[in-house]
């Protein structure tokens, strides 16, 4: 693992700043511009969600390699109040703000590994990992 | 008795000569790799007019000591120096200053003296950060203006069909301005078409899809017809991963592609005049 970048998402600015950062690491691994698009509109859902919904929180991108293989693995992590449902909240058009409800289950569709846990009143984590190849 | 106020002024006043050396060889030091004889003679003017506001503070009137003050700093922030280096010159004139008066043995407890000093320099120092900051406070607002103009304009291309290009980020702020800018133009212009180019848009997430279907919806409840272009092959992608239904948006993949749809959409076409020269 190397090179570990964090953003605080406090603001809506805070998103285009993890965007960047993203799609620079993206880039910097080799990712074509069909996954670079997809790496940078993850984020920017994750992203989202934090400003959206948990009021400040924190996106890891990491740089990781496994046997041959490399990726990005995007980490969103939140101290907001957590998904009451979380297997609702990956339904398609399910939303709690008035959006389309494509957010999580979107970001899911985009990269190749996904994992989620939330407790209520604690804080959500997502994890996501796009595979170079 | 310590030594007040009005007593550090007149130490001020008397040692004028040795503080400013001292103080001017300090910062001298500090920017080793940018002296020239002009900026020498600015920082020379710059650490004079300090210390005479200084020394002149007790004896003026409170405005006028004010006005001064406001002069001085306006004048620093001109020069365009980093804050920190004036941060650090400001503080260097501190110590300098107490390492003066603890030399010539001045009675008095030393903390108080520091105290002292403080209440001397705050007020000029004070005022000097504040004229800083709000002047980089006017620049980041002019700047934010000039981007709110820039950010989602009208242009009437054809009578009844008007383009909006769209470049760089969307937030929530310009997408309410982008619907706004919308609708009074289909007024204005009495737009039957109106044209969206995304080109330059870099990520269309949920957000900014929900924010274009939505302005498309109210472009057609006040009469009009609204065209999406400009839509990147990596974009068209990542919409269908997303799984955004834009179905009910009519779209095409360039604005060029899309003026002749809008034509088209009012009865008219471009013809050639004949062969090209």
């Amino acid at each position: 693992m190397d090179g570990q970048s964090c953003v605080m998402i406090m603001n809506e600015w805070d998103i285009v700043a993890a965007r960047q950062l993203g799609r620079h690491a993206a880039k910097e691994l080799g990712f074509g511009a069909v996954d670079q698009a997809r790496i940078t509109t993850a984020i920017s859902e994750l992203a989202r969600n934090i400003y959206h919904y948990a009021n400040g929180g924190k996106i890891y991108i990491d740089k990781i390699e496994e046997k041959e293989k490399k990726g990005i693995k995007i980490t969103a992590s939140d101290h907001g109040p957590g998904i009451p449902d979380i297997r609702k909240a990956m339904e398609d058009g399910f939303t709690t703000s008035g959006g389309l409800g494509a957010g999580l289950p979107g970001v899911k569709r985009l990269m190749d590994e996904f994992y989620i846990d939330s407790k209520t009143g604690e804080g959500t984590v997502v994890q996501v990992v796009k595979w170079l190849r | 008795m310590s030594l007040k106020i009005s007593g550090i002024v007149e130490f001020i006043r008397m040692h004028r000569d040795e503080i400013m050396k001292d103080w001017i060889d300090r910062f001298n030091k500090a920017d080793a790799q940018s002296i020239s004889a002009e900026s020498d003679q600015i920082d020379q003017a710059i650490a004079a007019e300090y210390v005479n506001i200084l020394i002149e503070w007790s004896k003026n009137k409170e405005d006028e000591f004010s006005r001064k003050i406001h002069e001085f700093s306006k004048r620093i922030v001109q020069l365009d120096w980093p804050m920190d280096k004036i941060a650090q010159c400001l503080h260097t004139f501190e110590k300098i200053l107490f390492a003066k008066l603890l030399e010539k043995q001045i009675p008095g407890d030393p903390l108080e003296l520091l105290s002292e000093i403080e209440k001397v320099t705050s007020p000029v120092n004070r005022e000097v950060f504040l004229q800083y900051t709000s002047s980089y406070e006017r620049t980041i607002n002019l700047q934010k203006m000039a981007l709110q103009e820039l950010s989602a304009p009208l242009i009437p291309v054809f009578d009844s069909i008007t383009v909006m290009p769209l470049i760089g980020t969307i937030d929530t702020d310009r997408a309410k301005r982008i619907m706004e800018n919308l609708l009074k133009g289909v007024v204005k212009y009495r737009s039957e078409v109106v044209l969206i180019d995304i080109t330059g848009v870099p990520v269309v997430d949920t957000m900014v899809a929900h924010h274009i279907i939505q302005a498309a919806e109210a472009v057609r409840l006040v009469g009009a017809k609204s065209l999406l272009v400009g839509i990147r092959p990596e974009i068209a992608q990542t919409i269908v991963n997303l799984g955004i239904d834009l179905s009910q948006i009519t779209t095409k993949n360039t604005l060029q592609k899309g003026i002749e749809a809008a034509l088209e959409m009012t009865n008219r076409k471009i013809v050639s005049m004949g062969e090209r020269r």
